[in-house]
C-alpha cells in the first residue's frame, strides 16, 4: 500500500491509535499522510510525541488519550501545550500503566482490566466516568478498572516487514506496537524496507517479530518514515531537525515541509540540511 | 581538597535514598539524582539496577546485563522492584505531587508533562523525589493536579493504596525533607550545609514540620568525594543544576 491508500481507508470521527513512545519510531509517513488529508475530528491515542503535536496543531484531534506529550529531547511538546492552554481539544488524561493495561483489555477482547493506578489521584477527578472494582477473593481490594481502549484503526512503524504484514522491531524496545495493532480493527504499519520473509530472520532473532500478518491489515514501505523521531538501529533522532519543529509557527512549518507528497517532504528535509552545513 | 559543594551534598542526599534498597531497579529523574544513583551503587548499594535510559540494564562500566522495555519496566513497578526518584513541579505537605499541568486542568495556565507513570509509582514502589530549586512556587499549599499520591489522599483512597504506597525522602538544594511524622506531614529531615531553618521556610508554601533539633547532611567520604569529582561527573554537570549559592 501507499500511505495515501492507507489515509483513504481513514474516516472523520474514528478512533485512532499511533503507536511509538514520545519522539521515538513514530510512524510520521503516515501522520504527514493524514495531515494532507481532510480527516479530522479523531480520537488519538498515543504516548504522545511529535504525532500529537502536529495534529493537534492542525486541529485534527478532538479527544486525545494520553498519559503525557512529550518530545524527549525537549521535554514540552511546543503545539500540544498552545492546544492544551487553549482548551482547544478535549483530554482523557491517564497514567501510563492504566494507558498499557486500557490496550491489553482491548487486545484481548475485555471490557476491563484492574490496575493499582489512579486511585487517590486526580486522574478519577478529571475522568469522572473511571469506575473502580472490587477483588472477588479474600483481599477484598479495590483497583480501578480500566476500560479497552478499543482501537478504530492503529498505525505504527517499524523497521522491517514482509508484504504479508509480519512487522519487525530492531531497536532496543517495541513500545506497545503490537498491542496497538491488537486493539485495532485495522492496522496499518510502516517500515524501513519491505523484504521477503526469509530475509527478516536471516540476521536477527525470531523474537524481533513484533506484528503478526492476522493483526496487521496493510503494509506501506517509507524510507525515514519516522523522521524525525528516532528509528534506531536504522536512525536516531534528527534533533536539528526537530528543534526546527519546536521551535518553528505551525503555519511555517508546514508551508515549508508539509506542503507536498512524502518525497517532497524528504527532500524539503534535505535542503533544509544541506542549508545548516556551513 | 576544595569544600564540598552544595550540588555535592545534593549528591549524597540523592544516594542516600538507595542504602539498604537491596536488588531493585533505581530510577533517577534528572542529573543529580542519577549521579546519586551511580554513587550508591559504587559504593554502599552495590545490587541495585541501572538502565541505559532506553531499555537496557547496564553495569557501571556500560556492560549490558539485561533487557528492559518500558513493558517491563511498569511490571518492575507493580511488583515493587523499583525505587523512582521523580520531579515535582509542585508538592504539597503531604507528597501530592504534581507534574502534568498548572492552573486549572481543563485549560491550563501552562500545560507541562502530563502525569506519566507518576499515578502508579507512588501506589506501587518507593518513590522519592527531587526538587533542584526549593521555592514556595514548588512547595504550595495546594497542588493543581494530584499526580504522584500523597500520604493524605493514598490513606483516604483505601487499603488498596495504601498498601504498598511510600514516599521515602524529598531531596531539595536546600534541605531533605521526609513524612516520619505521627500523621505524614512533611518534616524538616536535614539541613545541607550552611542553610538554615529559617531559609527553609522562607522557600516553603506550608508549616513543615521542623524538630527541635535538625542534623546537618551527612558530610560525603573522601572516597565518595573523588568519585563524584573524578569518575560520575568529571564535567560539573552537577554546579549547572545546583549552582553554588553565595553565603547567606
Amino acid at each position: 500500500m501507499t500511505a495515501d491508500e492507507v489515509v483513504s481507508r481513514l474516516t472523520s470521527g474514528m478512533t485512532l491509535g499511533i503507536g511509538g513512545w514520545g519522539s521515538r519510531r513514530k510512524p510520521m509517513a503516515l501522520v504527514r499522510a493524514l495531515l494532507r488529508s481532510e480527516i479530522t475530528d479523531l480520537t488519538v491515542v498515543s504516548y504522545g510525541g511529535p504525532d500529537v503535536g502536529l495534529l493537534a496543531a492542525a486541529g485534527r484531534i478532538r479527544k486525545l488519550v494520553t498519559a503525557f506529550v512529550t518530545l524527549d529531547s525537549i521535554p514540552l511538546e511546543p503545539h500540544y501545550r498552545a492546544a492544551r492552554e487553549s482548551g482547544s481539544l478535549e483530554l482523557m488524561e491517564i497514567d501510563e500503566a492504566m494507558f498499557m493495561w486500557g490496550l491489553h483489555a482491548a487486545a484481548n477482547r475485555l471490557p476491563f482490566l484492574p490496575v493499582r493506578a489512579g486511585i487517590g489521584s486526580d486522574v478519577m477527578r478529571v475522568n469522572p466516568g473511571l469506575r473502580t472494582v472490587t477483588s472477588p477473593y479474600e483481599d477484598g481490594e479495590t483497583f480501578v478498572a480500566m476500560p479497552a481502549l478499543r482501537l478504530d484503526a492503529a498505525l505504527v512503524h517499524v523497521n522491517r516487514a514482509d508484504r504479508l504484514g509480519n512487522g519487525q522491531y530492531l531497536g532496543p524496545d517495541p513500545y506497545f506496537d503490537d498491542l496497538f495493532c491488537e486493539a485495532a480493527d485495522a492496522a496499518y504499519v510502516s517500515c524501513e524496507r519491505i523484504v521477503d520473509t526469509a530475509e527478516l530472520t536471516k540476521e536477527a532473532a525470531p523474537q524481533t517479530l513484533l506484528l503478526k500478518r492476522s493483526s496487521v491489515t496493510g503494509v506501506v514501505e517509507t524510507p525515514n518514515g519516522a523522521h524525525f523521531t528516532s528509528c534506531a538501529p536504522d536512525y536516531g533522532r534528527d534533533e536539528a531537525f526537530q528543534k526546527l519543529y519546536a521551535t518553528s509557527p505551525y503555519a511555517e512549518f508546514a508551508e515549508r515541509f508539509l506542503h507536498s507528497d512524502e518525497h517532497a517532504y524528504q527532500s524539503a528535509v534535505q535542503a533544509w540540511q544541506k542549508e545548516q552545513r556551513p | 581538597m576544595t569544600p564540598v559543594t552544595r550540588a555535592e551534598y545534593c549528591v549524597i542526599a540523592c544516594a542516600e535514598a538507595w542504602r539498604d534498597n537491596g536488588e531493585v531497579l533505581a530510577s533517577p529523574m534528572g542529573l543529580i539524582p542519577s549521579f546519586g544513583a551511580r554513587l550508591a551503587k559504587r559504593t554502599f548499594s552495590p545490587d541495585l539496577l541501572l538502565t541505559d535510559g532506553e531499555a537496557l540494564l547496564v553495569g557501571l562500566d556500560g556492560t549490558t546485563e539485561g533487557w528492559l522495555p518500558y513493558r517491563q519496566h511498569l511490571t518492575m513497578v507493580t511488583g515493587g522492584r523499583r525505587h523512582v526518584m521523580m520531579g515535582a513541579s509542585q508538592i504539597d505537605r503531604f507528597g501530592n505531587q504534581n507534574i502534568s499541568c498548572i492552573g486549572d486542568w481543563s485549560r491550563p495556565t501552562r500545560q507541562l508533562l502530563g502525569v506519566r507513570g507518576a499515578p502508579v509509582n507512588a501506589l506501587n514502589n518507593p518513590t522519592s523525589y527531587w526538587v533542584p530549586k526549593h521555592s514556595r512556587r514548588v512547595f504550595v499549599e495546594k497542588v493543581d493536579m494530584v499526580c504522584g499520591v500523597g500520604y493524605d489522599r493514598a490513606a483516604a483512597a483505601g487499603p488498596s493504596a495504601g498498601r504498598f504506597h511510600r514516599i521515602p525522602r524529598v531531596v531539595t538544594d536546600l534541605a531533605v525533607l521526609d513524612f516520619a511524622t505521627p500523621n505524614h506531614v512533611m518534616r524538616l529531615a536535614s539541613l545541607h550545609p550552611g542553610v538554615t531553618v529559617e531559609q527553609v521556610r522562607v522557600a516553603t508554601g506550608f508549616a513543615l514540620h521542623v524538630p527541635d533539633e535538625v542534623p546537618c547532611t551527612r558530610e560525603p567520604t573522601a572516597e565518595e568525594l573523588e568519585l563524584i569529582r573524578e569518575v560520575i561527573d568529571p564535567g560539573n554537570a552537577r554546579a549547572r543544576e545546583v549552582p553554588e549559592r553565595a553565603a547567606a
